[in-house]
């Protein structure tokens, strides 16, 4: 048996707050445009939203940068937002019958859908993290690209692969961008919040009732394959 | 029949030329999924030559359901059985680390006594995992069924316990947000420190067996080595991690649940191969031993669920939250959207043992096709987190 030794260090480092770990990104990267995502959960975790247009250089800023040396991305996952429509109160003073009003009135602003990429990193050398970092997809149809970090981190290889697979996200500079989870052939991105399973997957219907149900309104009925019912009236007579 | 011998022989086989392999003609070999090394229905696409790898592409997705479609479709509390069946060896860490993330994300205090239960349980686990695990690393290195038995005896006992106390040997389902399920009686706690006592004359009787054994060293030294700058920008973790010598652990890290009050240590490899690997799990097991120790000396009567959590209509506010801990394979974490309402918009599981297997080419290139069941048995996989 050899010998082994024990790790003598528990110390570690206490993170630089976010809004410094965002001015010290703008300073280094020039043109990067980077918004912090509040957190109204107790977690009070905030993100950084940055533009895909800088998102490599800034990742490789937060990897290299000997304060912050992000080293470790933790955790890679794509999130679905779709079409929102947030509604506004506004009070407007107009001219009804000669008398001055105050009229409510409700504006409705649509926001388009779009697709997230969320990345957790922590530092292994100075054990300290998460810094979360977001970014957003132009649309959830045909500009679903974003930039890959997975040249940066290799942690990300599968995740990103996974985001891919499940969420339809194109991650641009990737080594080897396939599904992953799902088998090359499937054409639909299951994670999606407005995906419909197809009724089969299987050439033939799973006996499952309501698989059974849908599959009728594709399918002509077999009764001598899939129902008792024509056995059941000869046997009665 | 007209052709001779001759004739039929020149037909079938073409004349094999020593320059054909010297120029890297290569054999493409489909490992698994039916493999009964591969520790489920894990597959790999290795191209050989002659019998070295010289290129490997796992495979996933043949135990994949969906998991995280299927969290955010229940309640939160719905997702609480399922993550038991993640990695069906460790229930009581998948059960923890989803708690610990959903009291981060609303805010919710776990009394005193269910913060010691959470790391008995998750030690005890840890115990078991790591034994089966050896068993199953000799088993593929050819030591059939007696390593393997032997451990199993151990994790037998330790899963009596879990059923006596969850109804349940493997699919626990314990951990609630908020403290646990029910409340273990003095003689469970007592038979559970008995337990951990006499672990170490089992680690002692199994050391015995095989560390030192010539095989053991001969197929694992030098074999699947990882340096350390690959391993973390890979992002490692877990014994293997530590197999390569970089310090963190995540229970001394982050110090979630009651974990600074405990005196462990951290074992650390130095060349990152798969004797260190295995070394690793052995002396973690007995740093387990000494935190169950410290926590049945300090764990004091009083109530295992905060009165003020909601278990029905749990609505947590608006915001997300990434809790992790230190799961016996690796970093466990959960990350959650809640948008208000009773099911999560969001429930992603960061799985430890499939983020482990990004380097498994790296670490099998240039070794025997052997050798990759080592290996591959030493990262610890299970499927059913592997494929989700």
């Amino acid at each position: 048996m050899g010998s082994f030794d024990f790790a003598r260090d528990d110390s570690f480092f206490v993170m630089e707050s976010l809004d410094q770990i965002k001015s010290r990104i703008e300073a280094a990267v020039p043109g990067a445009k980077i918004e912090i995502v509040q957190n109204g959960s107790p977690s009070q975790q905030r993100s950084l939203l940055i533009d895909n247009e800088h998102a490599v250089a800034i990742a490789r800023f937060l990897r290299v940068d000997p304060a912050l040396c992000l080293d470790f991305c933790s955790n890679v996952t794509g999130i679905d937002w779709l079409d929102r429509v947030v509604k506004k109160t506004t009070k407007v003073k107009t001219l009804v019958d000669g008398q001055e009003k105050e009229i409510v009135e409700t504006t409705e602003e649509k926001i388009p859908g779009y697709l997230e990429a969320v990345y957790h990193l922590y530092s292994m050398t100075h054990k300290h993290g998460p810094v979360i970092v977001r970014m957003r997809t132009a649309d959830r149809a045909e500009g679903t690209r974003l930039p890959s970090f997975t040249p940066i981190w290799r942690s990300a290889e599968f995740q990103e692969r996974e985001i891919f697979d499940l969420y339809g996200i194109h991650f641009e500079g990737h080594p080897d961008l396939r599904r992953i989870l799902m088998w090359d052939e499937f054409e639909d991105y299951p994670m999606r919040k407005d995906y419909r399973e197809p009724d089969d997957y299987e050439w033939e219907p799973t006996p499952h009732d309501a698989v059974l149900e849908k599959a009728k309104q594709h399918y002509t009925p077999r009764p001598e394959l899939d129902g008792a019912e024509a056995i059941v009236e000869p046997l009665k007579g | 029949m007209s052709a001779t011998i001759e004739t039929l022989e020149a037909m079938e086989r073409p004349p094999v030329s020593m320059a054909s392999r010297l120029q890297g003609e290569l054999l493409e070999v489909s490992m698994g999924p039916q493999h009964p090394s591969t520790h489920g229905v894990f597959r790999m696409n290795v191209a050989l030559e002659g019998e070295i790898v010289r290129k490997l592409k796992p495979v996933f997705g043949y135990l994949h359901r969906n998991h995280e479609k299927i969290g955010e479709n229940t309640s939160y509390l719905g997702s609480m059985p399922y993550t038991d069946r993640l990695d069906y060896f460790c229930s009581m860490t998948n059960n923890w680390a989803y708690a610990l993330s959903v009291e981060k994300l609303a805010g919710i205090e776990v009394p005193e006594r269910a913060e010691y239960l959470r790391v008995i349980l998750a030690e005890l686990t840890r115990l078991q995992n790591h034994a089966s695990l050896l068993g199953f690393l000799l088993s593929d290195m050819g030591a059939w069924g007696t390593p393997l038995m032997y451990a199993f005896r151990e994790r037998e006992k330790i899963l009596d316990l879990f059923e006596s106390l969850a109804g349940s040997r493997m699919m626990c389902d314990y951990m609630r947000f908020g403290g646990c399920r029910v409340d273990p009686s003095d003689e469970w706690l007592a038979q559970a420190k008995q337990i951990a006592e006499r672990f170490p004359k089992f680690l002692d009787e199994f050391e015995d067996l095989i560390l030192g054994n010539e095989i053991v060293i001969g197929r694992t030294q030098n074999v699947g080595k990882l340096s350390a700058e690959l391993a973390v920008n890979a992002g490692i973790t877990g014994p293997m991690l530590r197999a390569c010598g970089v310090n963190y652990d995540i229970r001394k890290v982050d110090g979630y649940g009651f974990y600074p009050r405990f005196k462990f240590r951290i074992p650390l490899g130095e060349h990152g191969d798969t004797y260190d690997r295995l070394m690793m799990r052995a002396l973690e097991m007995r740093e387990s031993v000494q935190i169950l120790k410290q926590a049945f000396a300090q764990v004091q009567p009083g109530p295992v669920m905060n009165p003020k959590a909601k278990i029905r209509a749990f609505r947590p506010p608006v915001g997300e939250a990434y809790g992790h801990i230190e799961a016996p394979k690796g970093e466990l974490g959960f990350y959650l959207i809640s948008d208000g309402s009773p099911n999560p918009y969001r429930y992603r599981v960061r799985p430890p043992s499939f983020i482990n297997l990004t380097i498994l080419e790296d670490m099998c290139l240039g070794h025997t096709v052997a050798d990759v069941m080592v290996i591959l048995g030493s990262v610890d996989i299970v499927m059913g987190e592997v494929d989700r």
